[in-house]
């Protein structure tokens, strides 16, 4: 009874998704005051059908309830209760519900923030908002539909897939549909003001909060993803360029490209068509990315062959989300109009050059990602592209990128000139270049790559030390500590974020050029040293987990004689599926991470094992999170949270220039 | 300078980057692309000479051998028409096992032997790799299948 209730919840929302979709926007377009405000409470309806559907499909999982189809494909009744309830989106349709549940919390947070904007654009936003959501309900109930019935029911599922039992995984899909879905705002501010034809430094404004926040939900999720795969593969990688990685970097490089250019949008009126532009591109990216990862297209491009009806559905929507926003673009961005000139060398121009780069970047991991896939399906041979491919591309795009986020801040808009920048970074660069080219002897050996890497980084955060000093001189305040204080938030935002940016170069610097890795047998007693540490193997004992058994191993730890720490790496069998499993042990540390694997069990208790010593690699998911958090703090700035209370002010004059436009 | 100009070399400049950038891209993309092959092809000398490429089918049963350093393995891929023997140092993926599919990549010794680099731990949930099965379906289809015990699936 209660799938039922849950596939019911799903058909009213449909039909809710519907009317959102339609009145609110016809409403804009005719200046039906009655019309637009049906977007609100619909919104609002629709998040509370969405959550129902989804507590009963929680509901079906945490009881057990095999008589469910998606039920019994994922879950087990051996397994834990939080894996039953994180197997909800463990799967393709209970993925595409979590989806559309996210799309609805997103919708009822913009029918609570946007009391600032104007009628028309609120009704706007919702209504595109709605018919993204009639997509993917349409979808789900179509061809995709997570409440199925299994008659006669199963007698025990066949339990999740091992790989996803894991706490990373509880988490990880949330967060990165977060800034999936997240960006859908972002897309459908992009299409209201199209629509609507205001695109102005306000609507920038408005957009860039959200945008922001998006970006940091799938910068933790990308990270959270990379973690994932660095612990729970057992291989010690922390990104494979493998396409379900790619599938999320993407839509982030875009959302990244997007931030910067709205910044512009937003303090200089520029660059708004190609902010629009980035908009629907980074919302098209995440949709390809949903269903790349969980259509079963990337394990095979036949795997569409087996449910036609679905691929079909998937390559419509995408045709029609992707081409029509594009026309409604190629009909509406002319209007628009220029932004004010600015001269090459400039702030402007420079964050021009960073998204060309940023795009180029994109353009060729989409390359490296769906050639293959193309290939496949046309049947002309089978290959793939290596992680060689993006290591060769991505270093060349993204060092003059970063160069230039050194300089980026300090330039001002419109124009700048090139000797006085030079001028006040010689001191920035000199350090830069002197510490990189010096450190890697300090630490061992010289190798052009850690050279770079550690100069990239070092420039950021010299720069960055250069402008605070700059600002902190011209601003007012008798005390530093009030100056300090003084600095807008959203500039501190901007700070953190490209530190971050640092620290993550650090990490992957310090891995890439210092990390030792050994693969070896090693007999009970031996031992073996890597890095300065020597592990010894007191052998393996046998025990039982709730749905495996598992043999576990113990490392004894120590350097210089001093004992460090004890580790225990597993190998597990999950009973269910019968796939064995590899649980790496890692000791983390601030400036080095020690890895353990086992490999495979050898005569005598031997095991064959696979040691690393990985420096700095914490720093690569650190980064993130504080690329992440740079982002909250911008978002936390004064002037956003004024658009909010000044609500009443800004409303008249907004509706007044967007009559104007329209006019 | 006027504006318009101005734009011209903007315009310019990028349609540079851009070029460079897709020359990069794709001199990148053209010698890192590695072509996948079944033991047929292997047999037929299809396979290039001193480049890496991968190869796909199942491993054969009671092929996998290991040598006293616990490290170096030996077997053989088979796609049931013709058989290529494989040599790999290293620790293997979970889901290698013997009559299961897999997908190495490495390079073809002088000896005919295909020296693994990596052995691929890629899987759908019949724990086929797709390159795999379809080595095992080409070959099929081919008929130059000689035995008929196909798919033993020890569950």
């Amino acid at each position: 009874m209660i799938p039922e209730i849950g596939h019911f919840a799903l058909i009213l929302a449909l039909c809710v998704a519907v009317v959102q979709g339609s009145l609110p926007i016809y409403g804009a377009a005719v200046g039906s005051s009655t019309l637009m405000s049906v977007a609100k409470p619909a919104a609002r309806g629709q998040f509370l059908l969405v959550l129902l559907a989804f507590c009963c499909l929680g509901y079906a999982f945490a009881a057990k309830d095999f008589s469910v189809l998606y039920v019994a494909a994922t879950s087990n009744s051996q397994l834990p209760l939080h894996y039953r309830i994180a197997a909800i989106w463990g799967a393709h349709e209970g993925s595409l519900l979590l989806w559309v549940f996210i799309l609805s919390i997103w919708m009822v947070a913009v029918s609570f923030f946007s009391t600032h904007l104007p009628e028309a654009m609120r009704a706007r936003i919702l209504g595109v908002m709605g018919l993204v959501s009639v997509g993917f309900l349409l979808f789900m109930l179509t061809v995709s539909n997570p409440f199925e019935r299994l008659i006669p029911a199963a007698f025990d599922g066949r339990d999740l897939n091992p790989l996803l039992q894991d706490p990373g995984m509880v988490i990880h899909p949330p967060m990165l549909y977060m800034g999936y879905v997240g960006f859908s705002v972002a897309f459908s501010f992009a299409i209201a003001a199209l629509l609507g034809g205001t695109l102005d430094a306000a609507w920038a404004r408005w957009s860039r909060p959200w945008t922001t926040v998006a970006w940091c939900f799938l910068t933790v999720g990308v990270a959270m993803g990379s973690g994932w795969a660095y612990y729970e593969l057992g291989w010690g990688g922390w990104w494979f360029w493998d396409p379900v990685e790619n599938a999320s970097f993407m839509p982030w490089l875009a959302g990244t490209a997007l931030i910067h250019s709205l910044a512009v949008t937003d303090k200089r009126g520029g660059f708004k068509a190609w902010s629009v532009l980035l908009a629907i591109l980074a919302f098209s990216l995440s949709l390809l990315g949903t269903f790349l990862v969980r259509s079963g297209v990337l394990t095979s491009v036949h795997a569409f062959a087996t449910d036609p009806k679905r691929g079909l559905f998937i390559l419509v929507f995408l045709a029609v989300v992707i081409g029509g926003s594009l026309v409604l673009y190629a009909w509406r961005a002319p209007r628009v109009g220029l932004g004010g000139g600015f001269s090459i060398i400039s702030r402007e121009g420079m964050l021009l050059a960073n998204n060309v780069l940023l795009v180029a970047a994109l353009g060729s991991v989409l390359l490296g990602t769906l050639y293959p896939l193309f290939l496949d399906a046309l049947d002309l041979g089978k290959i793939s592209v290596g992680p060689p491919y993006f290591d060769t591309v991505f270093v060349p795009l993204m060092t003059p990128a970063i160069f230039l986020m050194g300089i980026g801040p300090l330039a001002q808009w419109k124009k700048t000139s090139l000797p006085e920048l030079a001028t006040r970074l010689r001191w920035a660069f000199a350090v830069s270049i002197v510490t990189a080219l010096a450190l890697p002897f300090t630490l061992g050996h010289w190798t052009p790559l850690v050279s770079l890497g550690l100069l990239l980084a070092i420039w950021i955060v010299t720069t960055a030390a250069v402008d605070l000093r700059e600002r902190l001189a011209h601003a007012d305040g008798s005390s530093l500590l009030g100056r300090l204080a003084a600095m807008p938030r959203s500039y501190w935002g901007m700070v953190l974020a490209h530190c971050g940016v640092a620290l993550f170069i650090v990490g992957v610097t310090m891995v890439k050029g210092f990390e030792v890795e050994q693969d070896l047998r090693m007999n009970v007693g031996q031992t073996a040293t890597i890095g300065g540490y020597t592990f010894q193997f007191d052998g393996t004992q046998q025990y039982k987990g709730p749905n495996y058994i598992a043999a576990r191993g113990t490392f004894r730890v120590s350097q210089d004689g001093r004992d460090v720490t004890v580790m225990y790496p597993e190998k597990r069998r999950y009973t269910v599926q019968n796939q064995t499993m590899t649980e790496a042990a890692i000791s983390p540390g601030f400036a080095r991470d020690l890895y353990v694997s086992l490999g495979e069990p050898l005569d005598d208790g031997a095991w064959s094992v696979r040691l690393y010593h990985k420096p700095f690699v914490d720093w690569i998911w650190g980064g993130c999170l504080i690329m992440a958090l740079g982002g909250i703090l911008a978002v936390s700035d004064r002037r956003y949270r004024l658009a909010w209370r000044h609500k009443e002010a800004d409303v008249p004059a907004a509706t007044q220039m967007a009559r104007q436009t329209v006019s | 300078m006027k504006p318009r100009h101005k734009r011209f070399i903007l315009i310019g400049l990028g349609l540079i980057a851009l070029a460079v950038a897709s020359m990069l891209v794709l001199n990148a993309f053209q010698s890192n692309l590695v072509f996948f092959f079944t033991p047929t092809q292997v047999a037929n000398a299809e396979v290039p000479k001193g480049r890496g490429f991968r190869i796909g089918g199942m491993v054969e049963n009671g092929s996998l051998t290991r040598e006293g350093d616990g490290l170096t393995v030996h077997f053989v891929v088979t796609d049931l028409a013709k058989r290529v023997p494989v040599t790999f140092k290293g620790i293997l993926p979970d889901l290698f096992k013997e009559g299961k599919g897999v997908v190495a990549q490495g390079q073809l010794g002088a000896d005919g032997t295909f020296l693994a680099s990596e052995v691929l731990a890629k899987h759908d949930e019949n724990y086929m790799p797709p390159e795999a099965a379809d080595a095992l379906a080409k070959a099929k289809t081919a008929g130059a299948q000689s035995s008929r015990t196909l798919v033993v699936n020890p569950r």
